[in-house]
């Protein structure tokens, strides 16, 4: 029993002492919220029709929370929090930079945005599965993985993100669902699996877990083989969860098989985690090893953009196209990795905000395509332009954006790393990146040209219509098109916290500060 | 004994890997479940293994008094375990079901979500 | 399995393993055991239950849905780790309070709202998923 006597020893030397100020339970708050509101919705199965009442504003207090906390960090610098008062490294850190704030505004918009837009698209079937429940839950996984400070508790939410994602995956268990689903979840149990082993390794090395204690101890152990070794088993495991090539198969199998908010979802913020993991990771703890492996990381870049797009530019089926598109997308932010520099950097860490909203919103004008045509196939559907003017529009701008022309969010950050590239004489990054822009804008070309442009194939299309347009779909698309539009008329705000935050990345000093303020005084 | 325990952690992921390079769902979660306690155990190995006794401090005393084993590699594969065993509960239900509704454990015969025998579209409007 | 002995004995064999998994939870705090162990005792007996007497029974006697008891008790530890906004520390900080009750103190701590609340999300989700096996079983 934790006696009385307890009062008498000095705690200080166990416990952080010092009190903690409201504000900074915006750290954890995010984390908490979602799971607590998943947890009642749970208890809420059979609600249906409450669920989206309680989960939609939940959602919206999560976006303010989620903003409230990139505010607090770009005030007052990076914030942490170590669980049960427990001095760090042996308590575990919450530690939040610019880096995971901004990601986690965004992901949390785009949340907000399938909360909205699965109203409409998740029948009851679907809600009695447990959308909204699986819906927060994967929400906490994916801020608990932005903002945790710890490589073990990064696997912990991991997890929590990957059990969720397959109960939304198999969200009515059909046919198709099932067959993409074991392909889904068998391939990434090996990803996991890997970086477990990596984490297990770096246990072994180090004797902690906490990052910050890391990038401190990074620099003993320099390109030692046990270290390299290391770095390249976390380069493997993370960019199997990034779908980078040649590891990317699981991805073009199973993302066009769930329901299509579903598919946004998982294609906006899934493969971003694995992004985020090798940014923090790699670009952060190990800078000197990821110089190292910078070549091979470049090749395995230029070939997933290619490979990626010339996938999309093949497919009949608008889902499957998009999907090879999330893994093109992948390429250029792992060219920022390879880069290394602080321009290649902010540019990646850009490129995977704008891929968060873009590839979101191109998934939701898909499911909006199929409502209005009544197919996902290319070769059945057409005349949606002439079906809605205003839904083709909003199509016709996030294309441009995914295709990186200006003056959409996608422009500005293929910019700084072709800029990058050129800088240390990378002509070949730089010419694949805009290669695959071209060929991007090739495949959503086909795509509206076959879609939008051209009259109706058949004459009764779309007579089966599902009625009208749902409000909840088109506002869910509308507010996407938004945000990449401001983000590309207005680039300046974002492209600065894009490039403090691969500062933060780059000098770890602040990072460190925050979770041992006494040490580094010294 | 560590080269013991690293011996039998490759032994265990030769058998993983074996299991996973088949074609029938139920071998590749055999491997899963030998993949999930190769790990445990690589883990166990990587924390160092002592002959120390466990780290707990006597009632009337603030510190440790002696050597004592660390505890942290138990705690991480306590955690491991369970994810694991959640996620391989998980897998069968999923592996069942698939059984069931596509009539086949051969992943090779798991075609449903691919497209077979696609129209190429129109290459002009 | 559905032997009369069998079927017999499940019921006081189930309610003594709930029984042992409520003591089990409740020493964890100092000694081996705790929610994670308690909760797999606890499963185990229902599974036991289901096997003897059918899945049917089991719902009807856990009364909730197994799912929406992992629910609750997936909210109460987190719940358990709010608590320490009002002391001012950091999440999850292990709070005590110790009540006297017939002049016995008796420490109670989040630590513990956190542990019950561990114990409930695994009886639910693992008979949960025992359960629907079981059921999967018979027809």
């Amino acid at each position: 029993m934790a006696g009385k006597s307890e009062a008498l020893q000095d705690l200080s030397v166990a416990y952080v002492m010092q009190p903690v100020a409201a504000a900074d339970w915006l750290i954890i708050a995010p984390v908490i919220w979602c799971i607590l509101v998943g947890a009642l919705l749970l208890m809420l199965r059979k609600r249906t029709d409450l669920q989206p009442l309680i989960a939609i504003p939940a959602l919206a207090l999560l976006v303010l929370m989620t903003l409230g906390l990139l505010v607090h960090v770009f005030q007052s610098g990076t914030l942490s929090m170590t669980m049960g008062r427990w001095l760090p490294p042996f308590g575990i850190s919450f530690t939040v930079d610019l880096l995971g704030a901004f990601f986690a505004a965004t992901s949390a918009l785009v949340a907000l945005g399938a909360g909205i837009y699965g109203r409409s698209d998740v029948d009851d079937t679907g809600r009695r599965y447990g959308f909204y429940p699986f819906l927060m839950l994967i929400m906490a996984g994916i801020l608990g993985a932005f903002l945790t400070g710890d490589i073990f508790n990064l696997y912990v939410w991991f997890e929590v993100l990957l059990i969720s994602s397959f109960g939304l995956l198999v969200l009515g268990s059909e046919r198709k669902q099932l067959d993409g689903a074991v392909k889904y979840a068998f391939l990434n149990l090996i990803a996991t699996t890997l970086f477990l082993v990596a984490t297990g390794y770096l246990y072994g090395l180090f004797g902690t877990l906490n990052m910050a204690d890391i990038a401190i101890r990074a620099s003993e152990l320099r390109g030692t083989a046990p270290l390299m070794t290391l770095v390249t088993l976390f380069l493997l495991a993370f960019a199997m969860k990034a779908a980078a090539f040649p590891v990317n198969f699981w991805l073009p199998a199973s993302y066009h098989t769930p329901r299509l908010v579903v598919s946004a979802l998982f294609a906006g913020l899934l493969t971003k985690v694995g992004i985020y993991a090798l940014l923090r990771i790699l670009g952060m703890l190990f800078p000197f090893e990821r110089e190292e492996l910078s070549f091979l990381i470049a090749i395995a870049a230029a070939l997933t953009m290619i490979l990626g797009v010339m996938g999309a530019l093949a497919q009949n089926d608008i889902r499957r196209s998009l999907g090879f598109l999330v893994i093109s997308g992948i390429g250029v932010m792992m060219a920022g990795l390879a880069l290394g520099s602080p321009a290649g950097l902010s540019g990646a860490i850009l490129y995977a905000a704008h891929s968060m909203v873009v590839m979101t919103a191109l998934y939701f004008a898909a499911g909006v395509a199929a409502r209005l045509g009544g197919s996902f196939e290319l070769t059945s559907a057409g005349g949606l332009y002439a079906k809605n003017a205003a839904i083709a529009a909003m199509t016709l701008m996030l294309f441009l954006s995914v295709a990186g022309l200006p003056p959409f969010s996608g422009f500005w950050p293929k910019i700084m790393l072709v800029k990058a590239s050129l800088d240390i004489g990378a002509w070949w990054l730089a010419g694949s990146i805009l290669v695959t822009g071209l060929l991007t804008t090739i495949t959503v070309g086909r795509i509206w040209a076959l879609a939008y442009w051209r009259p109706a194939v058949h004459e009764d299309q779309g007579a089966a219509a599902l009625g009208p347009l749902p409000a909840g779909a088109t506002i869910a698309l509308a507010g996407l098109v938004a945000i990449t539009v401001a983000a590309g008329v207005w680039p300046e705000p974002v492209m600065a916290l894009a490039q403090d935050a691969a500062r933060g990345l780059l000098d770890p000093s602040a990072y460190v500060l925050s979770v041992f303020p006494v040490e580094a005084s010294q | 004994m560590e080269p013991i325990l690293a011996m039998l952690v490759g032994a265990l992921f030769t058998v993983a890997i074996y299991l996973f390079l088949s074609k029938h769902v139920i071998r590749i979660l055999m491997g899963a479940a030998i993949l999930g306690n190769a790990v445990n155990l690589l883990i166990f190995t990587a924390g160092r293994v002592t002959r120390e006794v466990p780290p707990i401090i006597p009632g009337d005393a603030d510190a440790l008094t002696g050597a004592a084993a660390n505890p942290l590699p138990q705690a991480l594969i306590l955690t491991a375990i369970v994810i694991s065993f959640s996620f391989f509960a998980f897998l069968l239900v999923l592996g069942y079901r698939a059984f069931q509704e596509l009539e086949t454990d051969s992943s090779d015969d798991m075609r449903v979500a691919e497209p077979v025998g696609d129209k190429t579209p129109p290459a002009g409007y | 399995m559905r032997t009369v002995i069998f079927r017999s004995i499940a019921p006081y064999l189930t309610s003594l393993m709930v029984l042992f998994s409520i003591f089990v939870l409740l020493r964890g705090h100092n000694e081996p055991g705790g929610g994670f162990i308690g909760g797999l005792i606890a499963a185990s007996a229902l599974a036991i239950y289901g096997i003897a007497c059918g899945v049917a029974p089991v719902r009807r006697a856990i009364y909730f849905h197994p799912m929406a008891i992992a629910a609750f008790g997936l909210f109460m530890s987190g719940m358990a780790g709010v608590l320490s906004v009002f002391a001012s520390v950091p999440y999850m900080s292990g709070l005590w309070i110790y009540p006297h009750l017939f002049g016995v103190e008796i420490p109670l701590s989040s630590v513990l709202v956190f542990d019950v609340g561990v114990y409930l999300v695994v009886v639910g989700a693992i008979s949960s998923i025992a359960l629907a096996l079981e059921e999967r079983d018979r027809d």
